[in-house]
């Protein structure tokens, strides 16, 4: 068990170990991600009140670090940059030399993942490095980065872990997992190494065994926190949902509220595309080949010759969906998604995953109920 | 190096404020490397003299490799003067919202000229114009329209750098909040309630508004295919009122055909009671 003392020294041993520590703090009326110099940034003494189309910060009179649900970004934002340069070109004497970026990946601390975010990464390092081609940047990211889990005890009005099977207790693939209480007997961090380094870093902070009073009470906190979720997905096979429901009337229903602006797939911690972007200077002796984020909303994003393969804001929604809750077992065995409820909140429009995934169901009902 | 055999850049202004040439002689930097592979054979913003040798004429002399257009067509001359500069230029690219929709001055394609010619002109006799302002692209081929009110500098580059390569440019037909997400600024609609363009506006000024905590206000002008009925309903859904919408809409992109049904829309918006709520 630490104390606020504890996570200062936390922040300060892995950063005298070498680390980029990257946590939550408040900037811009949100709670974001971002390089921490010191613990004193974690947004102590905020909440967030999360709804569709909605994120507003709230104080709380606790002090808690961590009584907050996902923000903004995930921890995708580092692992998998918006933008990434892949190689450059130069003309030199009439000959083409290519020297791919080898520029060294940082070491990142991730302090405060969150159980879905846990999962999240989990599905990312399937997708990124499974298969016969790893991707190069995001191994090289990920592979030194050191996990601080955090597990939930104050789910948003847009969470949905408990129903995706992802949280809010912390899954395996941490170095370090904590839950926070504060109550009477003050502001305390249960705090457990689930690796060898985060066993040694553990070592390094100030602090005292657990008792078995302060264990239940955590525990009890996490297991509350699965029954006060703000949105549930429907319980049913959503494989199998989404390959029956292609032709369902709702996603006419649903392409008439949405803006196509892709935050929604841009704010998710497991979508993955990108696109690539040629570059060439005005002497045309020097050229650099850059990586970005793509999404399926993007009408390029399916352009073949004669045009987009999915120009109509229904094909690009329902490739969306499908993707995240159906072909994803296919491509990758695993959902797609695991109920942070980010592309929830930062629809700027309010359409939401689950209220999607829900009509969707209900159709399939109807339509056996007249059936039979 | 033999100074003929480097492609001919020309740069046009029509109806426009000047602030899109702005942007190319803005970048400094780039200027001098530019004037290397490429000869700058008119620029009047730039340079009297055409071909750095003769005084440069309105229609200049050609023939040219690229063309920059800057500004709309709003009379008689300018007509004849865009079908010139097509026949003696190789590639023709608009540079603006004005040239590429008909600029903030398109707002006369709504109202009624004459009245604005009395209203403004001491001696309105004197004006010759034509009733409507029109993009570039109504009178003749255009191989690429580059948005923004005014452009963007670094897309400006990009596109000269293209044409000069043989390439397609990096010009991507995507929303602002891809760039605005891209770039990791919080979504001020989300967390603020502050009304934004973003999401049916073109990207290309790299999701700047947003950053400085201030909604996006089309200068881009819209992306393929807007979900303007959702859109209207977002923007009163925070607080703007009808006139502000038509407003917002009726800027330096006025007259993009895409933007045609928002009267309509706000009209039906406030006819229909069930629509006040909306679906949220
Ligand atoms: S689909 Fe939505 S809820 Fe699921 S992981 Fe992605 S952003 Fe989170
Ligand atoms: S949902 Fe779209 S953006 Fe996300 S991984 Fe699938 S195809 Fe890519
Ligand atoms: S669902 Fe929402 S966030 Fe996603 S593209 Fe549509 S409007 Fe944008
Ligand atoms: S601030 Fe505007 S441009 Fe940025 S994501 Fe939100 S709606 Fe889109």
């Amino acid at each position: 068990m630490i104390g606020r003392d504890g996570l200062t020294a936390l922040v300060e041993v892995l950063r005298a170990r070498g680390y980029t520590v990257v946590g939550p703090t408040v900037q811009d009326g949100a709670i974001v991600l971002r390089e921490l110099e010191s613990a004193a940034q974690l947004p102590y003494g905020w909440g967030v009140d999360l709804e569709a189309g909605q994120y507003r910060l709230r104080p709380r009179t606790d002090g808690a670090a961590f009584a907050n649900a996902a923000g903004p970004q995930s921890w995708k934002t580092f692992l998998h940059p918006a933008r990434v340069r892949q190689w450059t070109a130069e003309r030199v004497d009439g000959e083409l030399v290519i020297e791919a970026d080898d520029t060294p990946p940082p070491r990142f601390a991730f302090l405060g993942v969150r159980s879905c975010d846990l999962r999240a990464v989990a599905v990312q390092d399937r997708v990124l490095t499974a298969g016969p081609h790893p991707d190069p940047t995001y191994r090289g990211r990920r592979s030194g980065a050191f996990l601080v889990a955090v597990e939930c005890t104050e789910p948003g009005g847009t969470c949905f872990c408990a129903s995706m099977g992802t949280g809010p207790a912390a899954g395996p693939g941490y170095d370090l997992v904590m839950t926070e209480l504060v109550d009477d007997a003050g502001h305390r961090f249960w705090i457990r190494g689930g690796s060898p380094e985060g066993t040694d870093v553990l070592a390094e902070l100030p602090g005292e065994p657990a008792s078995e009073a302060l264990r239940t009470a955590a525990v009890h906190a996490v297991a509350s926190a699965a029954g006060r979720m703000g949105r549930t997905m429907p319980d049913t096979d959503l494989h199998r949902l989404m390959a029956e429901t292609l032709d369902a009337p709702r996603w006419d229903d649903v392409a008439s509220r949405c803006l196509t602006c892709g935050n929604c797939t841009m704010v998710c911690p497991t979508c993955f595309c990108t696109t690539t972007e040629d570059v060439t200077d005005l002497t045309g002796n020097h050229a650099e080949r850059w990586r970005v984020w793509d999404v399926c909303f993007n009408l390029d994003f399916s352009y073949l010759p004669g045009g987009p393969v999915r120009a109509s804001p229904r094909s690009r929604y329902r490739q969306w969906l499908t993707h995240k809750l159906g072909t994803w077992y296919d491509q990758f065995g695993s959902s797609g998604c695991v109920g942070c409820g980010r592309c929830v909140v930062w629809c700027p429009v309010a359409i939401d995953i689950t209220e999607e995934a829900a009509a969707l169901h209900d159709w399939t009902r109807r339509a056996e109920d007249g059936a039979s | 190096m033999d100074t003929d055999a480097r492609p001919a850049l020309a740069v046009w202004k029509f109806a426009s404020c000047d602030g899109c040439q702005l942007t190319l002689l803005d970048c400094e930097d780039e200027l001098l490397p530019l004037a290397g592979p490429v000869r700058i054979a008119h620029f009047l913003e730039m340079s009297t003299a055409e071909d750095s040798a003769e005084p440069a004429t309105l229609a200049g002399t050609g023939p040219y490799d690229l063309s920059l257009v800057e500004g709309s067509v709003t009379t008689a001359e300018d007509v004849l003067r865009i079908h010139r500069i097509r026949r003696i230029s190789r590639r023709l690219v608009t540079i603006g919202a004005c040239a590429t929709a008909g600029g903030v001055q398109a707002l006369r394609n709504f109202a009624d000229v004459e009245e604005f010619r009395a209203a403004v002109y001491a001696s309105p006799e004197y004006i010759a114009t034509l009733d409507t302002s029109t993009p570039i692209a109504a009178h003749v081929p255009v191989d690429f329209e580059l948005r923004g009110c005014p452009i963007d500098r670094g897309q400006l580059l990009e596109v000269i750098t293209a044409f000069l390569a043989g390439r397609k440019p990096n010009v991507s037909a995507q929303s602002v909040c891809f760039q605005c997400k891209r770039r990791g600024t919080t979504c001020i609609t989300v967390a603020r309630g502050i009304p934004c363009l973003g999401p049916v506006t073109h990207a290309g000024c790299g999701a700047l508004c947003p950053a400085y905590g201030r909604g996006c206000y089309g200068c881009f002008g819209p992306v393929p295919h807007p979900n303007l009925e959702a859109m209207v309903r977002q923007l009163r859904h925070d607080g703007m009122s009808e006139r502000d919408i038509l407003r917002v809409f009726r800027t330096f992109n006025a007259a993009s055909p895409e933007y045609a049904p928002v009267p309509g829309l706000i009209a039906e918006e406030t006819t229909h009671p069930a629509a006040e709520e909306g679906p949220r």
